[in-house]
């Protein structure tokens, strides 16, 4: 619920002119940077946990991937507005440049993801499935990442900043996971 | 709503309630109003977390974007201004990409005030008869200044339409008397980290250089604009002396210029340097050749919502496209 601040923050923005000059553009802007934020966000709760023990991250990590996917269709949906519903220039679009089809993309991923939020489809698919399932959320968060690089047309520091923290949260996940499956193979042996 | 990102002090629970519970019993109530505070906490956090990263302070300035839609006193029109809607001035002067001030298009205005634009001077050398430095009152003295109405387009995809007040780029160089050897006009823009906070990143190769054919600058079109509807450049919109190139994307128009060079080679500009698949030298606005992560067959004009189509040399184009007669523009981007 707080996590939806942001967008009633955007909406107010809107009706009372603080966008700016080019409010769409603002508005792409701001929800493609929450997406992102909140994808990486629910990446950092697994390490989080792991590093300190504490519990509350693993509790909230469900909340903030879903919150990453809302504010990924706003964006999606601000972009098909910016391009006035035009399906066959979204189509091209995704088709001819690299930088939509990675966003297009990290999108497409995590609606699988958001469709199996549930405990029931949890159950249903069996934990493994369901957790090889949700490792899409890496795949999704790359591509969101390197469609933020293509994105800017100059200083990436930002974009870079997103990918170090990933890179960060995906080498804690790497160096967990190493010296259980050492002991796992030295078991077997 | 309770998430909103203040102190949660509206989900503490009255004095009267509290004396109401014992200390170390597991009360509902208590874990309701825990919960309800650590909501409200984690919302807030979240919630202004998101908002500080996401939002960038500035904008437009909010008591100009206020003001009614500027619109240039009834004047007759030249043979190469437009008759569309000027752009309100607190837009024009607000939404600027002007590196050397900031990357964030409200950086330009929120820094101006830094730039020192008297005294100035211009370097006038190269391939002329004549070269100089001249102060810049001296300089615009030199010719009767004129109002151009030219639509600007970005290349991002936005457009604008500018009431310069300027002088032909053509009258300045025909002063500076060309030698046969020149072939193109290179522009500097001014480089001081001090007055330009954004040069201190190398974000691009400082100072901002941009180029012309001298058969381009020589054209009627390319204008040297002091002056924004009808008062001084303001120094987000390149105060004191700028280039105007209505048939090019906005970055070719360079802004606060130091120095103009007559060159025998085509000069190397900043923005071909920083990304020549990208940006090219030429720059013309041409709907047909799509910039590599976005199509240039559309634009928005600040201040409409939806997207107009973009003219070939961005409605210039019977003017400006004898220039470029016998070249593939495609190549020549």
């Amino acid at each position: 619920m707080g996590g939806l601040l942001p967008a009633a923050v955007l909406i107010a923005d809107a009706l009372s002119g603080q966008l700016g000059a080019n409010p769409i553009q603002r508005a792409t802007l701001q929800t493609g940077l929450l997406t992102l934020a909140l994808l990486v966000l629910s990446l950092a709760c697994t390490p989080l946990r792991l590093l300190t023990g504490w519990t509350w991250p693993a509790r909230i990590r469900k909340a903030l991937g879903l919150l990453a996917f809302a504010y990924g269709v706003l964006h999606f949906l601000i972009y098909l507005l910016d391009h006035s519903f035009d399906l066959t220039l979204m189509t091209e679009d995704v088709l001819k440049r690299p930088f939509i089809t990675a966003g297009f993309t990290a999108l497409l991923l995590l609606v699988p993801l958001a469709l199996t939020s549930t405990p029931r489809a949890v159950k249903r698919l069996g934990f493994q499935r369901w957790t090889r399932l949700h490792q899409l959320a890496y795949v999704a968060v790359s591509l969101g990442a390197l469609h933020y690089y293509w994105g800017v047309k100059k200083d990436h520091t930002q974009p870079l900043i997103y990918a170090a923290v990933i890179a960060a949260l995906f080498a804690v996940r790497l160096l967990r996971r190493s010296p259980a499956r050492r002991a796992a193979s030295a078991r077997t042996r | 709503m309770s998430d909103h990102p203040t102190p949660p002090d509206h989900a503490d629970p009255d004095s009267g309630e509290r004396r109401i519970l014992t200390p170390g019993t597991p009360n509902p109530r208590r874990e309701f109003l825990r919960s309800a505070a650590l909501f409200t906490a984690t919302a807030g956090a979240l919630g202004g977390g998101l908002e500080l990263l996401t939002r960038r302070p500035g904008g437009p300035g909010s008591a100009e974007a206020q003001v009614a839609a500027f619109t240039r006193p009834a004047r007759p029109l030249g043979p190469y201004d437009t008759s569309e809607a000027v752009t309100p001035y607190a837009q024009a002067t607000s939404y600027n990409n002007f590196y050397e001030f900031g990357l964030d298009k409200s950086d330009p205005a929120r820094m101006a005030a830094s730039l020192k634009t008297r005294p100035w001077t211009v370097r006038i050398d190269g391939e002329v008869r004549k070269p100089m430095t001249v102060d810049i009152d001296t300089l615009q003295g030199w010719f009767p200044l004129e109002d151009r109405v030219y639509r600007m387009r970005c290349v991002e995809g936005w457009s604008m339409v500018m009431p310069w007040l300027g002088f032909p780029l053509a009258a300045l160089i025909r002063r500076m008397e060309p030698t046969s050897k020149a072939k193109y006009v290179q522009f500097t823009a001014l480089l001081d980290p001090k007055q330009f906070p954004g040069q201190r990143q190398p974000v691009l190769k400082w100072p901002y250089v941009e180029g012309l054919r001298l058969d381009e600058a020589l054209h009627p079109l390319a204008f040297m604009a002091v002056g924004l509807d009808g008062r001084v450049l303001p120094g987000q919109n390149g105060a004191p002396l700028r280039l105007a190139v209505p048939w090019k994307y906005g970055f070719k128009s360079i802004k606060s210029v130091v120095r103009i060079t007559l060159t025998e080679k085509q000069p190397q500009t900043t923005w071909a340097l920083a990304a020549p698949q990208e940006y090219g030298f030429y720059a013309n606005v041409n709907p047909a050749v799509p910039h590599p992560r976005w199509s240039q067959a559309t634009e928005r004009r600040i201040g409409e919502l939806g997207r107009r189509k973009t003219l070939p040399f961005n409605g210039y184009a019977e003017q400006v496209a004898g220039l470029y007669k016998g070249m593939d523009l495609r190549r020549f981007f």
